[in-house]
């Protein structure tokens, strides 16, 4: 690092990754734990091995030492300490899983438990006043597989089934030391057909971009499930003190790989990958809870096959949206109430146009007509006047003549008039 | 850590357990530090200042590169804000750097809305990132961060004051990003002029309630270098990318006839103080105060704009859901009643105009009427005329026929019965008279 600082040109934010650090140590971690298995199989002596520490103990004794007539879910908070780093470990115990005789539902309470949890982050993340969000949430859940060395049980098939989108789950093949090497391989195989068969969602190992962490990875991959064994017990063998279950035949050692995959579990969950079981949890199961929730609210009482494009709004832009497609909507049927109402106008219009043309016509035709009357009465009159005055210049022409006559008459008869 | 602070920093209920060989959780910082390198670094700078002091400048020399761009004339309308993202890498660190510039600021003769766009650019990336965290269907963990995580301001190397443009600016700016106040050009000033301008600008910052960004001494690893350093605030600095050989070495300088200023020199400038608090020690204590503070006072502004609550007037909280269903509800409501005031509006035109044409209809009707009435007087008197014009002819034609009736009868009789025809005669021209 000093080096580096007196290499020419050098800027400096090489020490982001410092800073980061340097921070995170400060606000310490969290991580939660949970869980899940018949009783008996060695879970409480699980978590001590793998935390190195009492966690269950006379004073707070594990969940098998519980006896619960139905399936409760109940967390234990311990702060640990190591090299600086402090954590807040939240182990989540199913005390009653899978030991009634009826064990329908007995994942109920376990999904209730995840989704309460990720409500309250969601709450806490949607509040307008937002304070440090405690994450509680479930960053893993160990699920126990009693060694019976002929496959999953219809009960591991159901549990993980039903929770494989909610949460991280590790299957774990408890109490390996019950099984030969070559019984295990074959369990292993069996299961991981089960569950492939099944399509369950196991927490999956991501790639790095180094090759030979890559090639670490898939060594942990082939071991899947991991078979464990735990203890709280040091025992010595050959001079060393380990953990181990004594028996007359020998030692089982917990930290023996050749024993069982303890150790590659205690890497794989803590030293390497517990950010990673956050990361997956906060950024695949967490989302999809709030998605499937926020859903559940703006699509109320809408067609489902519409929505699909909707998704990626918020609520409010979606509702933004809507109001646009309303006043859009609104905008459209205004103009076509608008232009209805024109069309009728001018029709009635129109009409009362034609109408009054047609009585204009009407009425100039009868004028026309009373007109053409006049007329004739006009030229009737003038012919009779006409036959009239000549009629009466003819009478008066006859009555003249015979007038002359009488006269011519008289005159010879001399008669004088 | 102290033994008080672990305490402090349990969560409710826990207890403290010893442990009794190496577990390996210390290993998560390095967990979580390789997660963020693998994802890679971003960071956001925002120069204010006006043309000619440098800004470029000093980010080439900060990052030891050059940035593309041309020196910005003095003659911008308004005051722009120019971004550009750049990737580089530093041994296995890649960060994605954001430099906004704002161009023409100053430079106007009216500086009073100065400060709005750039209040503007700082809000519409909280507002981007505010819309990608309401998203239904999100991804923030690939969210490309574009808030602004520091304010470099430019203050004039005048030596007297700040200018009111720079108190109005900052003071706008103090509760929207970290601000780091710097003084440009400082190579023209000189050392006794620095300490007394440096004074009155820390005096005039608190005197104006403006709030700068303090490096952070909370941590204890860098608390002491901190403290001092927040001690040197405003930082004098000088920028450049030529190099002048001094001694057997090449060295960022700028030189005069009178010396060359060395810009990594600690006592020419105080650029090494500015990288150091910057880039080496707090970049992600800007990024962390950014988001926690910064983009937090935003989104509940924003929120409580829009009209959400935590709790409601009986102070129990409200659930998300309930939230958005009351608000989904109103805005319904509100819709409807829209739809039904065009309604009602549409069918108020309909009647009204319905009653003008049947108004007119009326008329027509009426008039029409009256015409027909007209028509009725006229063909009466036409048909009075007629009969009248029948009766004279009627009469004519009688008196023509008798008269002919008895011209020839007078011709048949010769002309013995003249006082008779005469007689009948007048009798008729009497007739005829009448």
């Amino acid at each position: 690092h000093d080096d580096m600082e007196n290499l020419e040109g050098y800027v400096g934010f090489a020490n982001l990754p410092n800073q980061v650090y340097r921070k995170s140590v400060k606000r310490g971690f969290e991580f939660t734990l949970m869980v899940v298995g018949e009783s008996g199989l060695g879970k409480s002596t699980l978590i001590n091995s793998l935390f190195l520490t009492d966690l269950y103990s006379k004073e707070y004794p594990g969940p098998s030492q519980r006896i619960k007539k139905t399936v409760q879910v109940e967390q234990s908070k311990v702060l640990v300490k190591e090299g600086g780093v402090q954590l807040t470990l939240t182990i989540v115990d199913t005390p009653g899983f899978g030991d009634a005789v009826d064990n329908s539902n007995c994942w109920q309470p376990v999904i209730n438990y995840i989704d309460s949890k990720c409500e309250d982050f969601l709450n806490a993340e949607s509040r307008v006043n937002r304070r440090q969000m405690p994450d509680n949430r479930v960053h893993c859940c160990l699920y126990f597989i009693a060694p019976s060395g002929h496959g999953l049980k219809p009960l591991d098939i159901e549990f993980m089934k039903r929770l494989h989108d909610k949460v991280n789950i590790i299957p774990l093949i408890a109490k390996a030391d019950t099984m030969t090497p070559e019984e295990c391989q074959h369990f292993k195989k069996q299961i991981m057909k089960e569950i492939q068969e099944h399509k369950i969602k196991i927490y999956e190992f991501p790639d790095t971009e180094e090759d030979e962490d890559n090639k670490l990875i898939r060594k942990i991959k082939e071991r899947m499930p991991l078979a464990v064994v735990g203890s709280n017990v040091v025992v010595e063998v050959n001079g060393r003190k380990v953990r181990g279950r004594q028996y007359p035949w020998g030692v089982a050692e917990v930290e023996n790989g050749e024993h069982c995959d303890f150790t590659v579990l205690r890497n794989m969950l803590i030293r390497t990958h517990m950010q990673d079981l956050k990361d997956v949890t906060n950024n695949v199961h967490y989302e999809n809870y709030r998605s499937r929730k926020l859903a559940a609210v703006t699509c109320n009482g809408v067609d489902g096959t519409k929505n699909k494009g909707q998704l990626t709004k918020s609520p409010l832009a979606q509702m933004e949206e809507e109001r646009r497609e309303h006043v859009m909507k609104m905008k459209k049927m205004e103009s076509e109430m608008e232009q209805v109402f024109e069309m009728k106008v001018k029709e009635k219009k129109q009409k009362l146009k034609d109408s009054e043309a047609e009585l204009e016509r009407r009425h100039e035709q009868m004028k026309r007509n009373l007109e053409a009357q006049y007329k004739e009465l006009e030229e009737k009159r003038r012919q009779f006047e006409e036959e009239k005055v000549n009629w009466e210049a003819q009478q008066r022409l006859l009555e003249q003549q015979k007038l002359d006559v009488t006269m011519e008459k008289n005159k010879k008869k001399g008669k004088i008039f | 850590m102290a033994a008080t602070e672990i305490s402090r920093q349990a969560g409710e209920g826990a207890r403290s357990v010893p442990l009794s060989g190496h577990v390996g959780f210390d290993s998560m910082p390095d967990q979580l530090v390789n997660k963020s390198v693998n994802h890679g670094f971003c960071f956001n700078i925002l120069c204010v200042g006006e043309t000619g002091l440098g800004k470029s400048t000093l980010m080439d020399t900060l990052f030891n590169t050059k940035f593309e761009g041309e020196p910005m004339q003095h003659s911008q309308p308004g005051v722009q804000l120019r971004s550009s993202t750049y990737e580089l890498q530093e041994s296995n660190v890649r960060l994605k750097l954001t430099i906004v510039n704002t161009i023409g600021f100053g430079d106007q003769i009216n500086k009073e809305d100065s400060y709005k766009p750039i209040v503007e650019f700082i809000d519409t990336q909280f507002e981007a990132y505010l819309q990608e965290e309401l998203k239904i269907k999100r991804t923030l963990h690939s969210y490309h961060d574009s808030r602004v995580h520091a304010c470099l301001y430019f203050i004039a190397p005048t030596g007297h004051s700040l200018k009111s443009l720079d108190l109005v600016t900052m003071k706008k700016l103090d509760s929207k990003v970290n601000i780091i106040p710097i003084i440009a050009k400082s190579d023209a000033i000189s050392k006794s002029e620095l300490a007394k301008f440096k004074i009155k600008i820390t005096s005039e910052l608190v005197s104006n309630g403006v709030q700068i960004y303090q490096f952070p001494t909370d941590d204890e690893t860098v608390a002491e270098i901190n403290s001092n350093m927040n001690g040197h605030l405003p930082f004098a600095v000088v920028g450049s990318t030529e190099e002048v050989k001094i001694g057997n070495k090449m060295v960022k300088a700028r030189q005069y006839p009178w010396g060359t200023v060395q810009v990594e020199n600690e006592n020419h400038c105080d650029f090494v103080k500015l990288r150091e608090m910057l880039i080496r020690v707090n970049m992600e204590d800007l990024r962390e105060q950014t988001h926690t503070r910064h983009y937090e006072l935003y989104r509940r502004c924003k929120l409580e704009e829009m009209g959400f609550k935590d709790t409601d007037p009986d102070s129990k909280p409200f659930s998300l859901q309930e939230t958005y269903e009351a608000k989904r509800n109103e805005f319904m409501g509100e819709l409807q009643k829209k739809e039904e005031e065009m309604r009602q509006m549409f069918v108020q035109r309909v009647k009204e105009k319905e009653a003008e044409l049947k108004e007119a209809e009326k008329e027509l009707h009426e008039k029409f009427d009256r015409l027909k009435k007209l028509h009725q007087e006229e063909k009466k008197k036409l048909e009075d005329k007629k009969k009248a014009l029948d009766d004279e002819l009627n009469i004519f034609k009688q008196k023509k026929t008798a008269a002919e009736l008895l011209q020839s009868q007078a011709q048949q009789a010769g002309g013995s019965t003249t006082l008779k025809r005469d007689k009948e005669r007048k009798k008729w021209e009497r007739c005829d008279q009448s």
